[in-house]
């Protein structure tokens, strides 16, 4: 994929859902892609609760200002951060909601995707702990942002060994939620 | 003290044996752990998956220029946002032979990476705001005593504690005049994050040849940053290593006049007697109270930042040849900057940034240039005013020229639209 401008991502949540590892995913599988890339963060003082986000800018140019400000892609897993930084959210952007959390949409985007990612995770996988990667992976089969050998790639260079496995199933689970996704 | 000592010893004299094949079984553990350990971090990093271009933090670039650079001993005390240089260090430093020490404070990380380098190690610490400012009577210590060293500090917003985790430029005078009297200061501060592993390796270089402390400033943004990375090439950085005496030991003076204002370095266990004291010193490192002897120690302090202008000031000069308007920012603020300009040229407006990578010793003649320049100089920054007075301070050659302020202390970075809105009311 060729980015003619910047493709600015925003991942928002609260601190301990794993939105800045997610972040650094992508950000290492644009990388991989060959693509320049700024990923910053903003979180509070404790390490869980909270807010937290984690902002990825994708682009074939160089990047100046390095926080996302427009959004081409926004996920949102919590109500608080949903509706914090929906208004930022371009015209044509797409919107991913875990309805887990989010229960009230303030404004109708065009590209929304509800799902409640965390109920799918616990079910699916017996645990809300890769909730991130299942909600990330979804993000990038919807957006095609980068390819998925590299999310692949990228994922098992940035999770622990013992924790790849899992990693990879919530990958699957990502992939196959975004397949069949009917909006 | 004699721990480092010993083991920057046990370091020279690997590398002497090193190629002789007879010391092979004496040093056969060492050895295969150098083998193993690529000699720098970057062709580790270029080896390891065979990647060009690899994504980097900017505390993680400062870890691995000040290994690049060459530093074997730090101590600190890990405070957000540098932990990551810390941590890092902590792991990397043992692998190669260096030290690493967590001190009780950052009084005591100061003094110890002061008298680590009076032993010959080159010593770097990192903190932010709160431990730089416990930091300042060692770095006055360091700057009278002629020591090298490098203070990383990644600045966050507000006195005191602050907010450990939001961006602000507050430090930037605490930077130059934090030390009591009269000191002057090389401090360096980086918009990227390659720039990060540049300006780490040159402020250790600074360090080492001038003979002084050299402040490292980051932005919060940039010290957690993530950004893709071109790694350079290893045959293209340089390294400089103090000057060492050639003298006999008797003859050796620790503060030499003769040489230029850099004077050779000894350090202890190398055999050359010398004091060293925070007292105001004559030549050989005792206290003096002679006004002459006085006069000459603060003179020699002063000339040798001042008669090395040229080798100490660097400027990113961005788009300036027919600009207008000027933007005069620092660290992060000069990438919005360099956003708003591009919004900006794009609406025809010629606007050009002038960037300092050095701000202490302050680039007075490029800032002068500009001021000739230009009709209007727009000054960001993420303080309540401290760069914009240095401006205003030059602008006596010029009183035309129109300085605009445009200050945010809140925890958020100055967005390019902010800037470019200035660009507009400024036409």
């Amino acid at each position: 994929m060729k980015f003619p401008k910047n493709y600015e991502v925003r991942l928002s949540g609260s601190g301990g859902q794993g939105l800045i590892l997610a972040g650094i995913i992508l950000a290492r599988a644009a990388v991989l892609d060959g693509h320049n890339v700024t990923q910053t963060q903003s979180y509070g003082p404790e390490s869980r609760g909270g807010y937290s986000r984690a902002d990825v800018i994708i682009s074939d140019q160089d990047i100046y200002f390095p926080e996302a400000i427009n959004f081409n892609c926004l996920l949102a897993l919590t109500q608080e951060a949903c509706d914090k930084y929906l208004f930022d959210l371009r015209d044509s952007g797409v919107l991913i909601i875990d309805t887990t959390y989010v229960k009230n949409l303030a404004l109708a985007a065009e590209n929304t995707y509800e799902l409640p990612f965390t109920d799918i995770t616990v079910n699916e996988l017996g645990n809300p702990i890769t909730t991130n990667i299942v909600s990330l992976s979804f993000l990038v089969k919807v957006t095609g942002i980068v390819s998925d050998e590299a999310l692949e790639t990228s994922i098992r260079e940035s999770v622990r060994p013992a924790f790849v496995e899992i990693n990879m199933k919530a990958m699957k689970l990502g992939f196959k939620l975004a397949k069949e996704y009917k909006i | 003290m004699s721990k480092t000592e010993s083991k920057t010893k046990k370091t020279t004299k690997k590398a002497a044996v090193k190629p002789s094949a007879k010391a092979e079984v004496k040093a056969k553990a060492k050895a295969e752990e150098t083998k193993t350990q690529p000699e720098s971090k970057i062709a580790e990093l270029q080896q390891d998956r065979e990647r060009k271009t690899v994504i980097m933090q900017g505390n993680e670039a400062v870890s691995y220029g000040a290994l690049d650079a060459g530093v074997d001993f730090f101590a600190g005390y890990p405070i957000t946002p540098s932990t990551e240089i810390a941590e890092i260090l902590a792991e990397e430093l043992p692998k190669r032979g260096g030290v690493y020490i967590q001190m009780e404070d950052e009084i005591a990380s100061i003094c110890a990476i002061t008298g680590a380098s009076l032993t010959g190690a080159k010593a770097l610490t990192a903190t932010s705001g709160p431990g730089f400012s416990l930091m300042q009577e060692g770095i006055g210590f360091a700057k009278i005593t002629e020591t090298p060293c490098v203070v990383v500090n990644v600045q966050r917003l507000g006195p005191s504690t602050g907010m450990p985790t939001s961006p602000a430029q507050g430090d930037i005078m605490q930077s130059r005049w934090g030390s009591h009297g009269d000191s002057p200061a090389i401090v360096l501060y980086p918009d990227s994050v390659k720039e990060c592993y540049e300006l780490t390796i040159r402020a250790v270089n600074l360090s080492e040849k001038y003979r002084t402390c050299v402040v490292l400033l980051l932005d919060e943004v940039l010290g957690h940053m993530r950004e893709s990375v071109t790694l350079p090439d290893m045959g293209n950085v340089r390294i400089i290593k103090r000057i060492k005496p050639t003298v006999p030991p008797h003859w050796y003076k620790h503060y030499d006049e003769n040489q230029k204002y850099l004077s050779p370095l000894a350090s202890y266990g190398e055999g050359y007697r010398f004091h060293v004291t925070g007292l105001t010193h004559d030549q050989h490192g005792f206290p003096t109270n002679k006004n002459n002897e006085a006069g000459d120690m603060m003179a020699r302090l002063r000339k040798k930042i001042s008669y090395n202008i040229r080798d100490l000031v660097q400027i990113e000069s961005y788009m300036m040849d027919d600009a207008d308007i000027a933007i005069f920012a620092a660290g992060i603020v000069a990438r919005s900057a360099k956003a708003a300009i591009a919004m900006a040229r794009y609406e025809g407006i010629k606007v050009g940034l002038l960037r300092p990578l050095t701000i202490w010793p302050f680039p007075d003649v490029a800032v002068r240039k500009m001021l000739l320049d230009v009709d209007t100089v727009i000054v960001p920054e993420l303080n309540q005013g401290q760069m914009i007075n240095e401006i205003r301070r030059l602008t006596k050659d010029k009183s035309e020229s129109d300085v605009i302020a445009l200050q945010k202390v809140n925890g958020e970075l100055i967005s390019p639209a902010e800037i470019l809105q200035k660009i507009k009311e400024a036409i």
